[in-house]
């Protein structure tokens, strides 16, 4: 018995069903192409971390990771206005960095070697050795945390804080219960009704939760020890080895700066009568770096102008001036016994 | 060859073409996520489940070291919505049916305060329930230091309601825990009371006034007459009533308590195993809404009236 017509029809629109699955491209997007052609650059960062990245009542963000995302926007594409924030939670960040939803995820990020290799996200240079601490009540007249015996510990999901906490609860015999909470407002709020005997986080993420949540910040006090390392900085996608580029030597560029001197001060002086050939370099007089990065030779002086060195950038978002007075202590540049070591811009 | 004239012939073969159309887009979909996680340098997988978890929970109820694996910390998170859950639909199923009842009580007073209750509960999101639970938990509980004692039974504190006396080691209720059962039967008991509500107001008059005009007490006349009909009516949305305590155990997260869905975003963020932490959640929910169903179901045909 020959085909019937109707039989030809239901093959001919699975056969052409197939070939329309079969077209969909391939995900190929270059994230710097994006960036240029959007105009602007989309910057994954904290809800609400002061320091880092908060927003203030009138919604203008600010914040040492944000400063970094207007560095590179400024960088790249000419103004630090450029960029659209995303407040992305702990779980969602590197989801939202995976599928193109942001270009750059600054958002006190610690670098592991599960996040580097794991996730196809790269890391990029570290902007603030962190490490994890404690926070008790003053009240409880604990001096260590290898006091915390048996204590229960309020902690935020979805960070590397469980696991630091329970190495440090394994190695030194605590049998420490914690407490996890999606949203660190959550856990902020138990802490401080009292049902946890201690809070962890990053140092910085302590300071800043004293500051901005505690009815009066000298009854908590911050622990010593720092019991795991946390350097953070902003992470990019897999697949745009150019945009990775940009955004790691914006940050290396950003503390050389500090470390030879030019702050957004004395840039206009420098670029005028400086004859250091590494500050001619870096601001782009003498040669054009930016040309390797994809840029044009102002590249960085536009990020020094926008933001200001390091240095500045630190201490205006947590320096010691700040509520949150943090000493640049392990951030200090590396011929001054810190940890920031710009690799150079040669 | 195949008589395509025959509405059965005609019949398997579009239910062949669904069917092979439904694998085509799944196995599209598979194969698509897959190359992309790939391209993109995710690495993908369930292997992840044998290695040590490195985290410890909070309570579970089996004793879980961070030295365990990330299957078992989901075993763990498991137990712990089962635990809640279970506790749960029990008790909304108990007050359920006291407010639902009183709900057709004579008693005007008990009439008014099952209805504001219902009203209340029902309309409030569970999420804010829980949070206020929580708070009401943790702040005006006593600190640790000096908890509320009754003789040596009893401790009420921030840490939580400890009975020392309860089995061997002492038993004790997290805040966490308790937050979330006691939001959770509350929400789920106001709905539990309407559907028993339409269910005995289903039952026809006329069986009421068989019941009383053959003598039957009102009690008799509840337990033999009016429930087996009412159950009827009851099962299928008591059934949906279950099943949607069993999914709101998941705002757990919120509270801090660390139920399946806790321990799959720790985990998810320490492997990076996006879709397959989620797919695991998705499917361990599924099997516990069929399995509940299927049982409610079994209850059902058991209970109800044989019709002759």
């Amino acid at each position: 018995m020959s085909p019937t017509p109707a039989l030809i029809r239901h093959i001919l629109f699975l056969l052409c069903l197939s070939a329309l699955i079969g077209a969909f491209p391939a995900w190929a997007g270059k994230t710097l192409d994006a960036v240029k052609q959007r105009d602007q650059v989309v910057c994954g960062v904290n809800t609400g971390l002061v320091g880092f990245s908060a927003a203030d009542s009138q919604g203008k963000w600010s914040g040492l990771d944000v400063d970094i995302c207007r560095a590179v926007a400024a960088a790249v594409l000419g103004s630090a206005d450029k960029v659209r924030y995303v407040p992305l939670s702990a779980q969602q960040r590197f989801t939202a960095l995976q599928s193109g939803e942001i270009d750059v995820l600054s958002r006190n990020t610690t670098f592991t070697l599960t996040r580097d290799a794991s996730l196809g996200l790269h890391q990029t240079a570290v902007t603030y050795y962190d490490g994890q601490g404690f926070m008790v009540s003053a009240k409880a007249n604990i001096k260590s945390a290898k006091q915390l015996k048996g204590a229960t510990v309020c902690v935020q999901a979805g960070t590397t804080t469980e696991k630091n906490l329970t190495d440090f609860s394994r190695t030194n015999k605590l049998d420490i219960k914690p407490v996890v909470f999606e949203k660190f407002e959550a856990a902020n709020a138990a802490y401080f009704s009292g049902r946890c005997k201690a809070y962890t986080t990053d140092a910085s993420g302590l300071a800043s939760i004293r500051t901005k949540e505690a009815k009066n910040p000298k009854d908590h006090v911050i622990l010593p020890e720092l019991i795991s390392k946390e350097p953070l900085g902003p992470m990019v996608r897999r697949g745009d080895d150019e945009w990775l580029a940009i955004v790691k030597w914006t940050v290396y560029g950003l503390v050389e700066a500090e470390e030879y001197g030019i702050s957004s001060e004395t840039l206009n002086s420098l670029k005028n009568d400086s004859t250091d050939p590494v500050v001619l370099r870096l601001l782009g007089k003498s040669e054009d770096t930016g040309k390797l990065l994809g840029l044009d030779r102002e590249w960085l002086a536009r990020a020094l102008t926008a933001v200001g060195n390091y240095g500045e950038i630190f201490e205006k978002h947590l320096g010691e001036k700040t509520p949150l007075g943090l000493k640049r202590g392990l951030n200090a540049q590396w011929n001054k016994g810190g940890l920031q070591y710009a690799i150079p811009i040669r | 060859m195949l008589n395509w004239r025959s509405q059965r012939v005609r019949a398997w073969y579009y239910q062949a073409v669904l069917i092979g159309m439904l694998i085509v887009l799944v196995g599209w979909l598979l194969q698509n996520t897959l190359g992309n996680m790939r391209m993109r340098g995710i690495q993908s997988g369930f292997d992840f489940l044998l290695d040590p978890a490195g985290f410890d929970i909070g309570e579970s109820m089996f004793t879980f070291t961070a030295t365990q694996t990330y299957g078992a910390a989901f075993l763990a998170g498991l137990f712990n919505t089962l635990r809640v859950s279970g506790i749960a639909i029990v008790l909304c199923t108990m007050w359920g049916t006291i407010l639902g009842i009183g709900r057709l009580s004579s008693n005007a007073l008990a009439r008014g305060l099952c209805y504001a209750y219902t009203e209340l509960f029902r309309n409030i999101p569970l999420l804010l329930q829980l949070l206020m639970w929580y708070v009401v938990l943790v702040e005006l509980m006593p600190d640790t230091e000096t908890p509320l004692r009754f003789r040596d039974w009893v401790l009420l504190s921030k840490e939580g309601l400890a009975l020392p006396k309860v089995m061997s080691a002492g038993l004790t209720l997290t805040p966490e825990f308790l937050a979330l059962t006691f939001g959770l039967t509350l929400y789920t008991s106001a709905f539990v009371a309407e559907v028993i509500r339409s269910g005995i107001q289903s039952v026809p008059l006329g069986q009421i006034e068989a019941a009383l005009s053959i003598g039957l007490s009102p009690s008799q006349r509840l337990r033999l007459v009016v429930l087996p009909q009412a159950l009827r009516l009851i099962v299928p949305p008591l059934t949906n009533q279950y099943l949607n305590a069993i999914k709101n155990s998941s705002l757990a997260v919120a509270i801090g308590y660390p139920d399946l869905v806790s321990i799959s975003n720790t985990t998810l963020n320490q492997t990076g195993r996006a879709v397959e932490c989620i797919a695991i959640v998705m499917a361990v929910y599924l099997a516990l809404s069929l399995l509940t169903a299927s049982g409610m179901n079994y209850f059902n045909r058991r209970a109800a009236l044989k019709e002759r």
